[in-house]
């Protein structure tokens, strides 16, 4: 009987459910700093007038210093997190150029990328578009309990893109250089395949919260360290009310942490456990044989109207 | 209105009426395109697509490429408009052949050879035998001397005897050569469609006789597209040409077809249009609130400040392009291909070949299969549809002794053969009446062979049989019968006809035998018009015996009697006959009453006993069809007892007690109304009584129940489920079929001849029988079958399966498009409304084109039910009738589904894949799987029966997938380069598709299985039932039990009395001549049929 091969099919997935459950529990350990400083580092004065402050030329720099409570095993990924940001909008996720970005013969392929294609004097813009021009522009420096942390910031990005999507040999061109300044400026000498920042952010999101890898701490954090970082607050997010965090987690088989799954899991597998039970229970309370002919009456008027 | 015809005359009538060219072609060479174009774009969907893939081409909107709509539209577009083309080709041809026959027309006095499309009103026809006529013609002059002809009418009414025409008296004996210069008027009616009236006038000018006008009717007419027969040649004025014919007015235009379903489907895809519109309208102002106060803060954005004047549309549209997925174009195209699948399954069906014709069957129309499971009402026509349409002489009684009995052929009964060897002499006269008494045209061939052509079946039958036993009818001179009996040969005159009427069912021949001068009365009829009038001293109780034995065999009964009449008797009757004929006033009823002065003290010849056999399971197929819940209605051009009885002999009626037949006659409105009102009335009462009424209405009350109470005709077609329609035109059986349709049921009209073409072309689904009759019907027929029992094939495995796929398929066609679009318009909501889509076109085209297309499509090998299930419980048809499985709540369980299912993957994905992780097109690719695997389980639940290809189409479909995506993953350029990889290489990946697969079927298995359990449907009960493998107890069980009980021959415990009514009507017997004898009172069939048993009917067709 199908029908019974279904219900073994619920119960069967409850128990799924909750072995995978199981091995988030036991082997899922993630271990995340969370540090949001948006409005921390905008001097208290200035905090009425963020939009002014963050136009200005002042002096952005902003130290935060952040607790290990647990041991964080190596690698430990910072990652910045930014909130209510819409990479997925439609003017801005279509704003780009593949193929200016891998060749550089089409350096004057620029047709999607308005309103950031060629500078007032007509020269294309190397990378153009929006997701270029808007490239976050935070810089973070960590020393741990006083003696500087490194950061790698080397093969942050997917590898296929450095190889594949991102010339070796095209360079920054105009980048920047328009009357409206967006996020960050690119060394006009490194090739894009090696301007990491550039592809982590060009990948976009699909979310309106996101998070980016900044660069990898190779070392183990022990508990009770210490981090101080020195940040450079430069990122306007302040015009559209969006948060900026600073994110330090460790991994596992399953990624970063992200308690989801597990709760989906057990919701579901506990559905599916609920079901089965009450089926169960009915099934012994008021047995039901199935094709018993006498179901079939062929009772209904005959006119059929 | 009327028309004034000129006969011969060349500058009056030349311009005034349309030539005689005929034309079915819908397109002309310039005119197809726009036209073409013009009705496919009549069609809402065609409509909707065209408008999407022209806003598909404004850049700024489009969120994907415009190849996705517009390539599939043009080879949708080029696909059927080759096929009109293809179809209206062929019309032209047919046409072309028709008008370029050539016809001998007489133009400045001279005959000259014409092509029949110059035919004009006025002009001169003449034909020669076994011409086809070429317009309406009034007779002028036959070969002839009495002035004659015989015509066929097969293709106009479907009647393939001959039938006598006449010329009109005043042009009766005009020489040969003055036909020429013949002038004069015809006086005619405008054209219409009705082939049994032509209320015209004649006036001849001189020299020809004088102003006298000469009446006109019908038998004076020679119709388009009859035949000549055995007459040398005719000559005719053409009144009415081309389309105007009798023929062209009653072919009408045959619509094309839409099924139901198709109605369906379309009212849902409007339902869903508006939806889409509301979706649209409330997106947009969300768009553009969230543009004015947002994405104005998005600086990285860059939102220009001042946009054009259409920036408020930009955003609807944008949505509008978006969502149009939500009609899926792979919708048309996937039933169109599934409908040309099912067609083929009809053609492919080895078990609706006709064997003994090598017949397959054959669906012409391959669009409206599912209209097959709707059915409804079944309008079926009798002769050569029920029946064979063979008449076979088999069993006779003669001067009490029954022959045939032992071998149940009498002409193969040693018995009787001795008995005509030895000239018995109650043999002899016997076949004497056989042979003569009857209106049968012999034909001697050249090679020597007698051929009959007969008005009627019975006739035709009785006289081959009479010369099959050595009494051959060898020619008819003028009055003069030669008949050629063990070698010598008699001559007998031919002094009256007292011709059959349906009042008195009895014909008579007065004959003068040349051997011996004696005037011989012939009469034949039915048994009780016959038996009560034999001679003082006869017993009858033989007879009576023998023809009740008879009719209990199912056959047709006829007693022949004979009567020697004295010379002054005669003299004196004939005087009487001759001037009751010559009455003007009540002539039918005069000349009946004669008839019967002479008609009386008759010496009882014997009984003979025809079979009109049934096709091979007719009763079983109606009765089958008849649970199903399809009500039967009869259309036949034969007379009221002939249809009654083949009526109760194929289960059509049941007799008494439980079924009921109720009359519906009368010759004048307020009869009509009186008898249509009893009727009603009595209806109205039973309708709560398990009983089986049936009424039976003739073409003349018809015609004025139809033209003066429409109103109350409709509701007793509505509350009855059976009627027979007898003596009804080609035309009426199409008004009755459009009067069914008005009141929204489905209908599906079966008939074999020419005559029911209309109806055929009328009803939402026409059957044609490939028979004796010709393939005209078959050709006009959406489907043709070779015998009417694959008529239950056809509904209830074809008919059904077809709609139960059909219903999935749309349903789920709809569903996987819902899905995604769900989708897309909930990330907008986190996209900030701009429009974005969150698939690229790649995805979204092979997600509609190709991944959920395919395995859908084998849906069309699911059988929810096995065939021998179905065909035990008919019943279940009703599912598919009441369109159970195809309606707005169960399309709303699909809408709900598609939603739950969106909801699913959406919020899953996103929040599986968020933070780091929240890619677009990673967050894309794990969406679309997650629709993907869910799709395949949702398949998985809703097929019922696996075969290898559906696991293939499923499991493979899915891997599929995989591949494809690989491929595209391996190609830098497009827009998920590597992404699949990387995916399949995460566990998180899987871990996320279980659970969408987990959290989306888990409800749904709940739902089907407590359903499946606690709330069975019948066909679910039925399907528990097969899975346990049990026999299904049920009404076929027992019933092919009782049968064969009945097989076994068991003696009938009742005897029942069945009169077999004798004559097939004569055909040219017009409604308006009949007239009954009582005011208002038939015979009484209900008591004839109380009798009756139906086993004994089932019985004759088995032995057969």
């Amino acid at each position: 009987m199908y029908v019974r091969k279904l219900f073994k099919f619920l119960t069967f997935s409850s128990f799924v459910a909750y072995v995978v459950d199981f091995e988030f529990l036991f082997f899922h350990y993630v271990v995340e700093i969370i540090d949001r400083y948006e409005t921390v580092c905008v001097p208290e004065s200035r905090r009425n007038d963020t939009i002014g402050y963050i136009q200005s030329a002042d002096n952005k720099t902003c130290f935060r210093r952040l607790n290990v409570t647990k041991q964080m095993k190596q690698p430990i990924y910072v990652y910045y997190q930014l909130d209510n940001f819409y990479q997925n909008h439609r003017r801005y996720v279509k704003s780009r150029s593949d193929q200016q970005l891998e060749d550089p013969n089409s350096e004057n392929d620029t047709s999607d990328c308005k309103p950031e294609d060629v500078t007032a004097n007509g020269s294309a813009i190397v990378p153009c578009g929006l997701i270029a021009w808007s490239l976050f522009n935070d810089t973070y420096v960590f020393s741990r309990n006083s003696s500087p942390l490194a950061v790698n910031k080397t093969d942050i990005s997917w590898k296929s893109d450095r190889e594949h999507k991102f010339g070796k040999d095209v360079f920054p061109k105009n980048f920047q250089n328009g009357t409206l300044k967006g996020g960050a400026i690119l060394n006009a000498s490194i090739p894009l395949s090696e301007q990491e920042d550039l592809i982590v952010w060009m990948r976009t999101a699909a979310l309106p919260t996101f998070r980016k890898l900044y660069g990898k701490i190779e070392q183990d954090l022990q508990p009770n360290d210490v981090i101080d970082v020195t940040l450079e607050n430069n990122y306007n997010t302040y015009s559209f009310s969006g948060k900026k965090k600073l994110v330090l987690s460790t991994t596992s088989w399953l990624g970063g942490k992200n308690d989801f799954l597990g709760i989906a899991y057990l919701t579901v597998g506990g559905i599916c456990f609920f079901l089965a039970l009450c089926f169960t229970i009915v099934y012994l309370i008021k047995p039901r044989q199935l094709g018993d002919p006498s179901y079939l009456s062929w009772n209904r008027n005959p006119g059929g109207h | 209105m009327k028309r004034y015809v000129y006969i011969n005359d060349e500058d009056s009538s030349q311009d005034l009426y349309c030539g005689n060219r005929i034309s079915n072609r819908k397109y002309t060479v310039f005119n197809f395109i726009p036209k073409n174009l013009w009705e496919q774009f009549s069609r809402f969907m065609n409509q909707y697509f065209l408008l999407i893939a022209c806003l598909q081409l404004w850049s700024l909107i489009t969120p994907v490429n415009p190849a996705s709509t517009w390539g599939p539209l043009i080879f949708i577009f080029a696909v059927s408009a080759t096929k009109e083309a293809w179809d209206d080709y062929n019309r032209y041809l047919s046409d072309k052949k028709a008008n370029e026959k050539e016809v001998w027309v007489v133009r400045q006095s001279t005959k000259k050879h014409i092509e029949a499309q110059d035919v004009r009103v006025g002009n001169l026809v003449w034909l020669r035998e076994n011409d086809e006529v070429p317009c309406d013609l009034v007779l002028i002059g036959t070969s002839d001397p009495q002035g004659l002809c015989y015509v066929e009418t097969a293709a106009l009414d479907g009647e393939t005897d001959l039938k006598t025409r006449i010329i009109p008296p005043a042009c009766m004996g005009i020489d040969f050569e003055l036909l020429h210069k013949i002038k004069g008027v015809v006086e005619c009616p405008n054209p219409d469609k009705d082939i049994r009236r032509f209320d015209a006038n004649l006036r001849l000018f001189p020299p020809f006789i004088d102003n006298d006008v000469c009446p006109l009717t019908i038998k004076n007419t020679l119709l388009q597209s009859c035949y000549l027969r055995n007459t040398e040649w005719v000559c005719g004025v053409a009144v009415y040409t081309g389309n105007e014919t009798k023929l062209g007015m009653s072919r009408g235009i045959p619509e094309p077809k839409l099924t139901a379903m198709d109605a369906m489907i379309d009212k849902l895809t409007g339902a869903i249009f508006v939806f889409q519109i509301v979706v649209v309208i409330v997106l947009g102002i969300a768009g553009n609130v969230w543009k004015d106060t947002e994405a104005r803060k998005q600086w990285y954005v860059q939102y220009p400040e001042e946009g054009p004047w259409y920036e408020l549309l930009v955003i609807p549209l944008r949505f509008e392009l978006l969502c149009s997925i939500m009609i899926p174009i792979s919708i048309k195209v996937s039933l169109d291909l599934v409908k040309s699948l099912y067609a083929k399954f009809i053609d492919w069906d080895c078990e609706m070949i006709d064997h003994e014709t090598g017949i397959p069957s054959h669906a012409t129309n391959t669009a409206i299969s599912e209209d097959l499971g709707q059915v409804e009402y079944i309008l079926t026509d009798k002769t050569g549809t029920l029946t064979e349409n063979k008449m076979i002489f088999k069993r006779c009684c003669i001067g009490g002794i029954c022959y045939g009995n032992e071998t149940g052929d009498a002409l193969k009964d040693v018995e009787l053969l001795n008995a005509v060897a030895s000239c018995s002499s109650d043999v002899v006269r016997f076949l004497t009446v056989m042979a003569i008494c009857n209106t049968v045209i012999p034909i001697q061939s050249k090679t020597g062979a007698v051929l009959y052509k007969a008005q009627s079946q019975d006739e035709d039958a009785l006289v081959h049989a009479a010369s099959q036993l050595h009494m051959v009818f060898v020619n008819k001179n003028a009055n003069i019968c030669e008949i050629r009996f063990n070698g010598s040969v008699d001559h007998y005159e031919v002094l009256d006809t007292l011709e059959f009427t349906s009042d008195r069912k009895r014909m008579s021949v007065v004959v003068k035998d040349h051997q011996n001068e004696k005037i011989v009365l012939l009469s034949k009829g039915a048994d009780e018009a016959i038996l009560p009038y034999a001679c003082a001293g006869q017993q009858t109780r033989t007879f009576i015996e023998a023809v009740e034995q008879y009719a209990q065999l199912g056959l047709r009964t006829l007693c022949l009697a004979w009567r020697e009449l004295k010379e002054e008797e005669y003299q004196e009757w004939s005087l009487m006959f001759k001037e009751a004929n010559s009455t003007l006033v009540d002539r039918e009823w005069r000349i009946a009453e004669v008839c019967q002065r002479l008609e009386h003290n008759l010496e009882i010849l014997g009984v003979t006993a025809i079979e009109d056999r049934l096709q091979d399971g007719v009763p079983e197929t109606i009765e089958t069809l008849r649970k199903a819940g399809i009500n039967f209605w009869m259309l036949t051009g034969d007379k009221q007892n002939t249809a009654i009885q083949i009526a109760l002999s194929c289960n059509f009626i049941s007799p008494e007690p439980k079924g009921q037949l109720l009359l519906i006659d009368g010759k004048t409105e307020d009869e009509v109304c009186r008898s249509l009102e009893r009727v009603l009335l009595t209806m109205r009462i039973t309708t709560s009584e398990p009983k089986d009424l049936a009424f039976v209405v003739d073409g003349w009350a018809l015609e004025i129940a139809l033209k003066h109470y429409r109103k109350a005709f409709t509701e007793l077609a509505i509350l009855s489920r059976t009627a027979i329609c007898c003596r009804v035109t080609p035309s009426q059986k199409a008004q009755l079929v459009e009067l069914l349709k008005l009141c929204d049921y489905r209908t599906l009209a079966i008939g074999d001849g020419g005559n029911d073409v209309r109806m055929i072309q009328q009803a939402d689904i026409g059957v044609g029988i490939s028979g004796r009759e010709g393939l005209q019907a078959a050709r006009a027929a959406d489907y043709s079958i070779g015998k009417f029992r694959f008529l239950k094939r056809l509904i209830l495995v074809h008919g059904r399966y077809s709609y139960n796929r059909t219903a999935f398929l749309s349903q789920y066609s709809f569903y996987k498009s819902l899905v995604i679009c769900f989708i897309q318009i909930f990330f907008s909501f986190i996209s900030g409304v701009s429009g974005t889509s969150l698939f690229n076109s790649v995805s979204l085209m092979a997600y509609n084109v190709f991944y959920t297309s395919i395995p859908v499509l084998v849906s069309v090998l699911d059988k929810d039910l096995s065939e021998r299930t179905v065909m035990q419980h008919p019943q279940i048809l009703f599912y598919c009738q009441a369109g159970r499985l195809l309606n707005p709540s169960t399309f709303a369980g699909w809408f709900g589904r598609s939603l739950f299912h969106a909801i699913v993957v959406f919020v899953i994905s996103i929040h599986a894949y968020a933070y780091e992780r929240s890619e677009m097109e990673e967050v894309a690719i794990v969406a679309l799987s997650g629709c993907i695997w869910l799709q395949a389980f949702v398949m998985t639940l809703e097929t019922n029966s696996f075969t290898i290809l559906q696991h293939l189409a499923i499991w493979g479909n899915l891997v599929a997938f995989y591949i494809i995506n690989w491929i595209f993953s391996a190609l830098p350029s497009s827009g998920m380069y590597t992404i699949m990889f990387r995916l399949c290489g995460q566990p998180s990946y899987w871990i996320t598709i279980f659970l969408i697969v987990a959290a989306g079927m888990c409800p749904i298995v709940a739902i089907k299985y407590f359903r499946y359990t606690y709330t069975p449907s019948k066909i679910n009960t039925l399907q528990q039932a097969e899975r346990l493998g049990g026999p299904i107890l049920s009404l076929g069980n027992i019933e092919s039990q009782a049968r064969l009980i009945e097989k076994e021959g068991s003696p009938l415990s009742i005897t029942p009395k069945n009169r077999n009514p004798v004559f097939e009507p004569l055909l040219t017997d017009s409604p308006n001549t009949r007239r009954s004898f009582g005011s208002g009172t038939p015979f009484d069939f209900f008591q004839t049929q109380s009798r009756l048993s139906s086993s004994s009917y089932t019985r004759n067709c088995k032995d057969n």
